[in-house]
């Protein structure tokens, strides 16, 4: 019986085997690559919520500072989400009849919880704390954007694990004076690097290998 | 052929860490079965993580100060107060206590000035029970500031109404200088 292939249909075969193993290649990088993308993440996309609350409204046009709702962000871990009482305080006389805010009073009338929607998750494996941020120089928008421009809120980054420790290995990166925490326009001057090590004197700030040590955020 | 079992074991150990490494890749941990602050409950009726107080729970701080700051006033008790007066009170009240906030200019209901003579002459417990509980319009404050939050906005309080009424001598002079350019 004749040969079904042809002498020339080694090489083919060799081939294959290296097209096989970059088309893996090209496939893992695909994957994460789109894992790391915005359309899987979600960044810069805001999420549904009960009620299409604007910050850009609250902080630009009406000038409330962050801690008005976010009220612990200063002493706890968590910054707070406002209780259906904190909107009422300013709703029960202003806008009182407007559609959008119904789920506001329903809330209010029936004791019942908004359901908002967390637009930052972080892994239960993951222990972050605002207060210590706050207090030891990182102002809101290094982290959440200029959240003051934002009518519908997104995230501002993916909160992947190589961005944390960006900044907690070269801290004086980023580090701002305490007076300019909440000013959401605030920017890095030219002299950063040497502003930032002022204040990470100033402020006590442990040396990046502490900062970079497992248990600083895993427990 | 016995390089070619070396091979084969080789090949079945890395399956094998493979495998079992897949096996690790689970949700366990980023997902645990505590609550996080303010999460929703699946345990609750009314879906909340957060309970609150037990009916019968008595308040055991004390309340009374007699009407006075029952804190030292020093510089930094009037720089949280105004901190934090700037935070919750302006919206309404105006950086200057005049009622004239920026909440109020979109149609809430006017607060009165702070500089009314009724009000100069309330002891500084009234501020810190308005705070507290609130009154006509305005909503109940007691659970969004601290205590000492309550005390030091009430002294800044006093701080505004002695700016908006100060005698010229009450200036330091450089700013006296300043106030003189503005004029």
């Amino acid at each position: 019986m004749a040969q079904l292939f042809p002498r020339s249909f080694n090489n083919l075969s060799h081939a294959s085997i290296y097209v096989a193993l970059v088309l893996a290649a090209i496939s893992i990088w695909l994957a994460v690559e789109l894992a790391k993308s915005d359309y899987v993440t979600g960044v810069g996309t805001p999420l549904e919520q009960p009620v299409q609350f604007s910050h850009k409204h609250h902080v630009s046009d009406d000038g409330i500072d962050c801690r008005y709702c976010h009220s612990t962000v200063e002493k706890t871990d968590f910054a707070g989400i406002p209780s259906t009482e904190t909107c009422m305080t300013c709703h029960s006389d202003l806008w009182q009849t407007s559609p959008i805010l119904e789920p506001v009073r329903t809330s209010y009338q029936t004791n019942t919880s908004i359901q908002w929607q967390r637009v930052y998750r972080l892994p239960d494996f993951v222990f972050f704390n605002h207060s210590i941020h706050i207090n030891k120089g990182i102002g809101c928008s290094t982290c959440h954007g200029r959240v003051d421009q934002m009518p519908l809120v997104y995230q501002f980054t993916a909160l992947r694990m190589d961005w944390c420790l960006d900044c907690h290995r070269a801290p004086q990166t980023s580090i701002r004076p305490r007076s300019e925490i909440f000013n959401m326009e605030w920017t890095p001057g030219a002299d950063q690097t040497r502003r930032g090590n002022e204040l990470m004197r100033d402020y006590g700030i442990a040396p990046a290998d502490r900062l970079t040590d497992c248990y600083t955020c895993h427990r | 052929m016995c390089r070619r079992s070396g091979h084969s074991i080789v090949v079945l150990v890395v399956a094998f860490a493979g495998i079992m490494t897949l096996c690790g890749c689970s949700y366990d941990m980023s997902v645990q079965p505590s609550y996080r602050t303010l999460a929703r409950s699946d345990f609750f009726s009314d879906e909340r993580s957060a309970r609150p107080l037990t009916i019968g729970t008595v308040a055991t701080a004390k309340r009374d100060s007699g009407g006075g700051i029952p804190f030292p006033l020093t510089i930094e008790l009037l720089q949280q107060g105004r901190e934090r007066f700037d935070i919750f009170c302006s919206p309404c009240h105006g950086r200057l206590g005049n009622g004239e906030g920026m909440v109020v200019q979109r149609g809430f209901s006017r607060p009165p000035s702070f500089h009314l003579e009724r009000l100069k002459s309330v002891p500084d417990s009234h501020y810190f029970e308005v705070i507290t509980h609130g009154i006509g319009r305005m909503w109940p404050y007691g659970n969004r500031t601290s205590v000492s939050d309550r005390w030091a906005i009430s002294g800044y309080i006093r701080v505004l109404q002695f700016s908006q009424a100060a005698p010229l001598s009450a200036v330091p002079p450089d700013e006296l200088e300043n106030l003189r350019k503005e004029q």
